[in-house]
Parts: C-alpha cells; structure tokens; sequence
C-alpha cells in the first residue's frame, strides 16, 4: 500500500499542519510519498524532503502552481492516482477544498478531519461541532482522507534526503484564477502553531478593545483568536476565529477571555492543554472546562495580567 | 440565470446534542430540526442577486425524508422561486448526495450553484467540491463575498491566513462561509406565498444515482468531559498558578 500527503509550505518551510497531518499518512502500512507544488520552492521541497519516515518527494516544479488552485492540483492527482491507496492532506482551508474534489473524481467517499486511525479501513473522527465521536468503516479501495493537525504530533525533520522527483504537468484545467491573497499582517504566531493563544469574545464590546490582547499577546509570545460571537459583531476578521466553523486549536495554554463558551466555541479549543477563563458572569460555560477561572472584569485585569508578566 | 440552491435539514444549532446509549448514533427523535446554518446563508446570496437583477430564478433542493419538505418551504419563504424535493429515508453520503445534484445540474443548466462549506451535523464540508468535479465546473470555497462580471464570478474566500480572491468561469459552484451575508427571517405573508410555490418530488432511483453507502459508522460516544478547575481570586493568584502549577509560563 502507498500514500500520498499534499504537503502545504510558505516561506521556505513546510507548514506545521502538514508536519503534523503527514504523521497519519506515515502511520498507515506501506511507503508514504509527499507531494509539493511550486516552482523556486528549493528550500521547501528540501526540507519536505527530509521528513522522517518519508519514503519519495514528487515536486510539481511549475509556476502553474504558485497559487493552488483545487482544480488544477485534483487534475495532477488524479493523474497519478493509479498508484496510490491513501490520499491525505492536512484539514485547512487548502485541503478542505482539494481533498472532496479529488474523491469526487475518484468517486471515493471522503472521511474528512480524522483524529485518529484506528486500521486500515477504519478512522475516528467528530461529528456534530466535536459533540460526539464516530468511528468509521469504508469499503472504497483508495480512501481520501483529511488529518486534524491538532490531533497528531509533528513529524521530525531528519538530516538524509528521501528521493525527490519532479514534475511538470502540461494541459491543466484553467477554468479558475487566482487573483490575489489578503493575508492578515500579524507579529503574533500563527494561530494553529502558537504554543499559547488568548481569545477575547462578545465581552470585548469591541475591535479597537482587542489592543488589550494584543498587549498581553506580545508579553506571551501568544497569538490572538476570538470566538464567533466577536467575529459576527464584526470586531475581527474572520481568521481570528476559533471553533468549529473556524480553526481548530490545541496549544499549551489557551486564555479565553469575555467568551461565554457556546459549544461552536469549545469544539475548536477544549484539546488545549491548560484553559483559563476571564469573565464577568460567573454563569458562563466556559469555567466548565477551564482549569483556571477568574470571575472579574476584563477592562480591570488584562492590564494588571499585562503587568504582572 | 438560475441558481440553484440545496439545502439541508439538520438539528438545530442550538439544541445540546445527545449521544445515543447504544452508541448508533446521536439522538435525533422528538429534537427540534431546522436549515442548516450555512445553507441559510446559500439561500440568502442568492436572493440578493435576485434582487440585484443578476438571477431570475432560485431553485432549492433538499435530498432526505419526507420532513425535509418543510427546510425547502422555509427556502421558499425566504424567496427562493420553487423547490426539488428528493425523497429518501436513508442518510446520504455527500458523494451519493453530490451525484443526484449533479444530474439535477444537468436537468436545470442554472448559472451558479450556491451550498453551505459544511453541514453542522457530519460537519464533512464535501458536498460543494464534489459537486463542481462531477460537473467539471470551477468551485469558489468558503466564499465571503462574490460579484459577478460578465461570464466570471469574483469569489474572495476565506482562507487560514487571511482572505484569497479568485475568478471562476461560470456556470460555477460557490460555497458560503459565514461572513458572506446575514440571512433574514421570512416575513409571515411570505410563509403564507410560499405554500403555494411548487415543490416537485423525486427519488434517488429518478436519476439513476447508486446510493449504496460506503462509510459504515461502527459507533458514536461521547467526547471525554474536561472537568472543570478552580477559581482564582485575582491576577497574581492566576500568574502564580501558571507559573508553578501547570507549568505554562
């Protein structure tokens, strides 16, 4: 049996998603190879192909691919899918969007954000905003598989190179276009990397508010989220957020802050290590799951928090 | 152009979900059911380019139980023209639910599909993509804004780190991420309007779409419950705790 993981890269290095989605695929019997796209990706595509327990790299060495778009990577794999069982990717955005393409074209029925493999056939992932745990059986010959990042360890980069070979697919479908990328310009850490996140929720009241995190944020070395309540109002923009229709985190320490705790919110933070709540409302779910609970008034302490660190 | 819009019955975002005993599955008797989230917002855009002149016509679909009449009727109560209903009592896979959308597709020719990113209750996010590879349209995912020019949709989605524009060829398949609008609530005379609007039925066996399920669930539990901890009295009592205690600073 082989797989095949699509391995997502920025700035020269491999994406801590990917580091982590792949161990799945190096989980699974049988030879893993990696797939990666891009042309003057050098550094990328050396370090991708360095991870240990990855048996061959394919390098789609084209400017085609610069900029994924689903309908050309799906045309890609699914040219090479003749010789492979597995097809992975990490469960962000990119692979959410490629992945059902693909297992459309292969007519596979995806399982989507696996959490743990449980046999060859046989994956564990939640349903209904991680309010239950299903584990699943198919009976399709290959299996499309996305990995939830957070629920598997990153892959070491080792020091010997696995065999890399490029490509250059000619005819790709040009039926989209990419036209451009807004990226939120942050000092924090990304959100799914960041060893601790603080949150802030409705109970910020506001965006301009959110300099109250951002001043703690700076003091952690922490990045920002907010729940959806925040986002909805506006406060922030959509990336920000944390939950089940937005990303999915597991750091060290998570510090929720004004968020009451709607189970959407939970579903993407109650894998974190250590959570601390802030909240006016003693009532609020969220001192459920925290470990540490401070019944106050965020305006007075995220100054004196910014302070005592 | 017409737009064609499908729509899924789930429970309710707002009811607490219960795990069945026997671990088949999550309670779903007696709970109270209504259109998923992100579909509401698939409904709303496209009555906004209605509105805007853009669409002359909207069609909802909804392929499930004979209760999923009334998520169309609630489509149609927003503003959507007419609906399809296909009716079936199993649970459908997206891949099996994309195929019967596909030949719905070919029957209608519209000029957009517009779907919800993702089901609240699988929370499998496919049924869009799948969708645009069977027709070999272009897909516009997890789309905050759209604006059509021409022959070409502008598609902005929402992406890890940031936003990502992109122009699709149409006809073309959009799914709704949750900034793209706020769907509104239909009006009572519009509940009234909408009873007499046309729903056609179908079954699966109408398009000659396979629907053998492929993914066998072997069981369902309970997530483990995190306890909850202590309260602290104040901020140095939080940062003692976190430096000593738990180890995280």
């Amino acid at each position: 049996m082989t797989s095949l993981f699509y391995i997502e890269h920025s700035n020269g290095k491999v994406s801590d998603q990917s580091l982590k989605a792949i161990t799945a695929a190096i989980e699974i019997d049988g030879e893993t190879h990696g797939l990666i796209a891009g042309s003057n990706i050098d550094e990328a595509v050396t370090e991708a192909s360095k991870i240990s327990g990855l048996n061959k790299l394919i390098h789609i060495d084209s400017s085609e691919f610069d900029n994924v778009l689903a309908e050309k990577l799906t045309d890609v794999l699914n040219g090479m899918s003749d010789q492979y069982d597995y097809f992975l990717a990490a469960a962000t955005t990119t692979g959410k969007n490629v992945m059902p393409r693909l297992s459309a074209l292969l007519d596979v029925s995806q399982i989507s954000e696996i959490i743990a493999i449980e046999g060859p056939d046989t994956f564990i992932r939640t349903i209904y905003a991680g309010n239950a745990i299903a584990t699943v059986q198919t009976s399709d010959a290959k299996k499309v598989l996305t990995v939830r990042p957070t629920a598997f360890k990153a892959s070491e980069i080792g020091t010997e190179s696995c065999e890399i070979s490029k490509i250059s697919p000619e005819n790709i479908s040009s039926i989209s276009e990419y036209v451009g990328e807004e990226l939120t310009k942050s000092d924090r850490p990304e959100l799914t990397s960041a060893k601790t996140i603080i949150s802030g929720g409705r109970g910020m009241q506001n965006g301009d508010n959110f300099e109250l995190l951002d001043k703690v944020a700076a003091k952690l070395g922490a990045a920002v989220g907010a729940s959806r309540a925040a986002v909805d109002a506006g406060f922030v923009p959509n990336d920000y957020q944390v939950g089940q229709t937005g990303k999915v985190v597991a750091p060290e320490l998570y510090i929720a802050v004004g968020i009451s705790g709607a189970i959407q919110h939970l579903a993407g933070m109650k894998d974190s290590k250590i959570i601390v709540a802030i909240n006016k409302d003693e009532e609020a779910p969220i001192f459920d799951v925290a470990d540490y609970g401070l019944v106050a008034d965020l305006f007075q302490v995220l100054p004196e928090l910014e302070q005592a660190l | 152009m017409k737009i064609l819009v499908p729509v899924k019955r789930v429970i309710d975002p707002y009811v607490n979900i219960r795990v069945k005993s026997d671990q088949t599955g999550v309670e779903t008797e007696n709970v109270k059911m209504s259109m998923n989230p992100f579909c509401e917002i698939a409904v709303e855009e496209a009555i906004r380019l209605k509105e805007g002149g853009s669409c002359t016509e909207i069609v909802a679909v909804s392929v499930g139980n004979q209760s999923c009449q009334e998520t169309i009727r609630t489509a149609l109560a927003m503003g959507a023209d007419r609906g399809i209903h296909v009716l079936t009592d199993e649970t459908l896979e997206p891949i099996s639910i994309a195929k019967i959308l596909a030949k719905i597709v070919e029957e209608e020719s519209p000029g957009l599909v517009i779907t919800g990113k993702q089901a609240i209750d699988g929370d499998n996010n496919q049924t869009g993509q799948m969708l645009a590879a069977l027709t070999s349209m272009p897909q516009g995912t997890f789309a905050s804004k759209i604006e059509i020019d021409g022959e070409k949709i502008k598609v902005t989605r929402e992406i890890d780190g940031g936003l990502q524009t992109i122009n699709l060829n149409m006809p073309a398949i959009i799914t709704t991420d949750l900034r793209l609008n706020e769907p509104r609530y239909a009006s009572l005379p519009n509940i009234m309007k909408a009873k007499k609007k046309p729903i056609d039925q179908k079954s699966p066996s109408d398009y000659g779409v396979d629907t053998a399920p492929r993914v066998k669930v072997l069981k369902v539990i309970e997530p483990p419950k995190r306890q909850a901890g202590i309260k602290v009295e104040n901020i140095g009592e939080l940062v003692e705790k976190l430096k000593n205690e738990a180890g995280v600073l």
